[in-house]
C-alpha cells in the first residue's frame, strides 16, 4: 500500500514503516483524501486519531531515550472493502516559536468523525488543528488549563476551590 | 406592555421560537451522565449538541504511569457493562507489542467469557431500551437472566462487574470445576427466553411505532463517522453486497476463525411495516440476534475447552518492547481500539496508552440523525446507540 502512495506522492512521503507512512503536515489532507478515494485503497474509515508526546522528563533517561523530543499525530485508517488497516503519522515539534500549539490541518472536511477526534486530541494532547470548525475542549471543562497528556503537564493543585491533592 | 394588558394579543403573538432545551446530565434516559443541548423549534429538533466529560478520569494518563498489569483494572471501569471485553482489548494490544502467543486454552476461555459478557451487555441494552420507551417489564426479565450470567462470572473471578479476569498472557485463573456444566445448563435455560423477549418487546406495537423508521442512518454516514458494532451493522444491507463488518470475522483474534457463527446484518424477513434499514429498530434487532450467535460461540467454546491444550496463562514479560501496537476488538458496543506505545530500553511502563472508544465515535453521529425528529424521539435514538459514558469519557 505504501508503494501505491509512493508512486503518487514520491518524495513527499517522508518515511515508510509496516503498513504506514509519515507525511508532512502540509500534505496531510491531500494524502488522506487520496487514501479515502483511490479505488485500490478505499480507506473509508478513520478509526482513531492519537497524539503521542515523545519526551523523557528524567534527564538521566533522556540521554538514552533514542529520540529527540517531538509530538506525533497518528491516524489509524481502515478499509471497508479490502479489510486492511493503514497508519499515517505526522511529526511535529513540541514547541512553536512565538508560543501557541503545534498545528496540523484539520481533516473534518474529509472524515466527519475527525471533528470529535481532533477536539479530543486538542483537549488532551494540545495540538492545534487549523481550520477546524469548532476547536473546543470536549472531555475537560472549558476553563481547564494545560493539556494532560503532555509529559511535562503539571497537575493543578486547585480547581474552583477543590483541592487537587 | 401590550401583551400583558390584553390577553388576546398574546394569543396572536404566539410564535414557535427557537428554544434551547437542556436534557441531562441527570436525565434517566440518557444512560449515564450525558448532557444533550437541543435546539428546538416547537417539537422539531434542529440541532443536538452532546456534552460529555462528566465521568472523565484521564485513564490514558494513568496508563502512562502504571505497568500494563496494573492498568487492567482501569480498563474494566471504561465500559463497565462489558469489562471482560475491555480487559481483552488491552491485553491483546500489549501481547501484540511484546510478540506473545497465548496458549490455546487461554484463548478458548477468553472467547467463552467474552461472549457471556456480550450476552449480559446486550441484555442490559435491551432492557434499558425498553425503559427508555416506557415499558418496564422487559427490563426485569433481562436483569433476571443477566443475574445468572453475573453469577457465572462471579464464580470464575470473584467479581460481578469489574472483573480484571482476562490479563496479559492469558486469563487469571482456570475455570472452576463443574463450571462448564453450569454454563451449559444456563444456555439451555436461556435460549427459549430470547423468543420470549421477542414477543414481549420486538413485536410490541408501541415499541415498533416508536422505533421503526426513526433515526435512520445511511451506510455512508456510518462509515464517515467511523461507527462500529451493531450501530454500523444495522445500516448495512446484505442484498446490496455489503459484507458483515464484524472484527471477529474480518480480523479474527483469539481463534474466532475456528468457530462457526454468523455476523448479523440486515435485511431481516420479519421486519415490521415502516421499518427501514438503518433505523432504531434494526440496531436493536441486530443486538438481539447477536445474543443467539454468542450463545452458539459459548457452546462451541465449552466443547473446545475439554480438549484445549496448554495452560490458562503464561508469564508476561517483565518489560515492554519498544515500538507500537494498535489492536481493535469487537466489543458489544463496537470496535474498541487500544494503541500502546512502548518506551525504548527496558521499561515496564508504556510511553502512551490510547483507548479509542467505540461509543465516542457512535455518539458523534447523534446530531446528524436527530435533526428533524421530535423531542420524544431523542430517547429512542440515543438509547439505540447504546452508549456507556464510562467508555466515552474514560
Amino acid at each position: 500500500m505504501s508503494d501505491i502512495l509512493d508512486a503518487k506522492f514520491g518524495d513527499r512521503i517522508k518515511a515508510k514503516f509496516a503498513d504506514g507512512v509519515v507525511v508532512e503536515a502540509g500534505d496531510l489532507v491531500e494524502v488522506m483524501t487520496y487514501l479515502r478515494d483511490a479505488p485500490d485503497l478505499k480507506f473509508e474509515m478513520l478509526c482513531d486519531i492519537s497524539g503521542v508526546d515523545y519526551l523523557e522528563i528524567d534527564p538521566k533517561k533522556a540521554a538514552k531515550a533514542g529520540y529527540e523530543p517531538h509530538l506525533e499525530v497518528v491516524y489509524h485508517l481502515q478499509s471497508f472493502q479490502y479489510k486492511k488497516r493503514f497508519t499515517v503519522k505526522v511529526m511535529l515539534p513540541r514547541q512553536v516559536e512565538g508560543g501557541g500549539l503545534p498545528a496540523v490541518p484539520t481533516l473534518s472536511g474529509v472524515f466527519k468523525i475527525a471533528d470529535w477526534l481532533e477536539r479530543e486530541t486538542f483537549d488532551l494532547v494540545g495540538i492545534d488543528f487549523t481550520g477546524h470548525p469548532n476547536l473546543q475542549r470536549i472531555l475537560l471543562s472549558e476553563d481547564w488549563e494545560g493539556h494532560p497528556l503532555r509529559k511535562d503537564y503539571e497537575f493543578p493543585l486547585e480547581y474552583h476551590g477543590i483541592r487537587g491533592r | 406592555m401590550l401583551g400583558l394588558t390584553d390577553p388576546t394579543v398574546i394569543e396572536f403573538d404566539v410564535r414557535t421560537d427557537e428554544m434551547l432545551v437542556n436534557m441531562g446530565p441527570q436525565h434517566p434516559s440518557t444512560h449515564g451522565v450525558l448532557r444533550l443541548v437541543l435546539r428546538t423549534d416547537g417539537e422539531i429538533i434542529s440541532e443536538v449538541t452532546p456534552h460529555m466529560g462528566y465521568l472523565h478520569r484521564c485513564a490514558e494518563k494513568v496508563g502512562e504511569n502504571v505497568t500494563p498489569i496494573q492498568f487492567i483494572p482501569y480498563t474494566d471501569r471504561m465500559d463497565y457493562l462489558a469489562g471482560m471485553n475491555m480487559n481483552l482489548g488491552y491485553s491483546l494490544a500489549v501481547e501484540k507489542l511484546c510478540g506473545m502467543k497465548v496458549p490455546e486454552k487461554a484463548d478458548v476461555i477468553r472467547v467463552i467469557i467474552c461472549e457471556l459478557n456480550r450476552v449480559a451487555s446486550h441484555l442490559v441494552a435491551m432492557g434499558t431500551y425498553g425503559l427508555d420507551l416506557g415499558t418496564f417489564s422487559p427490563f426485569l426479565y433481562a436483569f433476571r437472566e443477566r443475574e445468572m450470567i453475573l453469577d457465572l462470572l462471579e464464580e470464575v473471578c470473584g467479581a460481578r462487574l469489574t472483573y480484571s479476569y482476562i490479563t496479559i498472557g492469558g486469563v487469571h485463573d482456570d475455570l472452576p470445576a463443574g463450571w462448564t456444566d453450569k454454563c451449559r445448563k444456563f444456555i439451555d435455560y436461556f435460549r427459549p427466553r430470547v423468543a420470549e423477549y421477542h414477543t414481549l418487546l420486538t413485536t410490541n406495537h408501541i415499541f415498533v411505532k416508536r422505533t421503526a423508521g426513526i433515526g435512520v442512518m445511511s451506510k455512508e454516514l456510518a462509515l464517515s463517522h467511523a461507527c462500529s458494532g451493531p450501530m454500523l451493522r444495522g445500516s448495512l444491507d446484505k442484498s446490496k453486497g455489503d459484507h458483515a463488518w464484524d472484527l471477529r470475522k474480518i480480523e479474527p483474534y483469539c481463534g474466532y476463525e475456528n468457530y462457526e457463527f454468523d455476523a448479523i446484518i440486515p435485511p431481516f424477513d420479519n421486519k415490521p411495516d415502516g421499518s427501514v434499514i438503518g433505523d432504531c429498530w434494526h440496531r436493536y434487532f441486530v443486538r438481539m440476534l447477536e445474543v443467539l450467535e454468542s450463545l452458539k460461540l459459548v457452546e462451541q467454546g465449552l466443547e473446545k475447552y475439554r480438549t484445549a491444550q496448554g495452560s490458562h496463562r503464561i508469564e508476561p514479560p517483565r518489560h515492554l518492547h519498544p515500538g507500537e501496537a494498535y489492536v481493535e476488538t469487537e466489543c458489544p458496543r463496537g470496535a474498541m481500539g487500544f494503541y500502546v506505545v512502548g518506551r525504548p530500553g527496558k521499561e515496564p511502563v508504556p510511553l502512551r496508552v490510547r483507548a479509542k472508544s467505540s461509543c465516542f465515535n457512535n455518539l458523534s453521529v447523534t446530531d446528524a440523525i436527530c435533526r428533524g425528529c421530535l423531542i420524544a424521539d431523542i430517547p429512542a435514538i440515543v438509547g439505540s446507540i447504546d452508549i456507556v459514558m464510562g467508555e466515552i469519557d474514560r
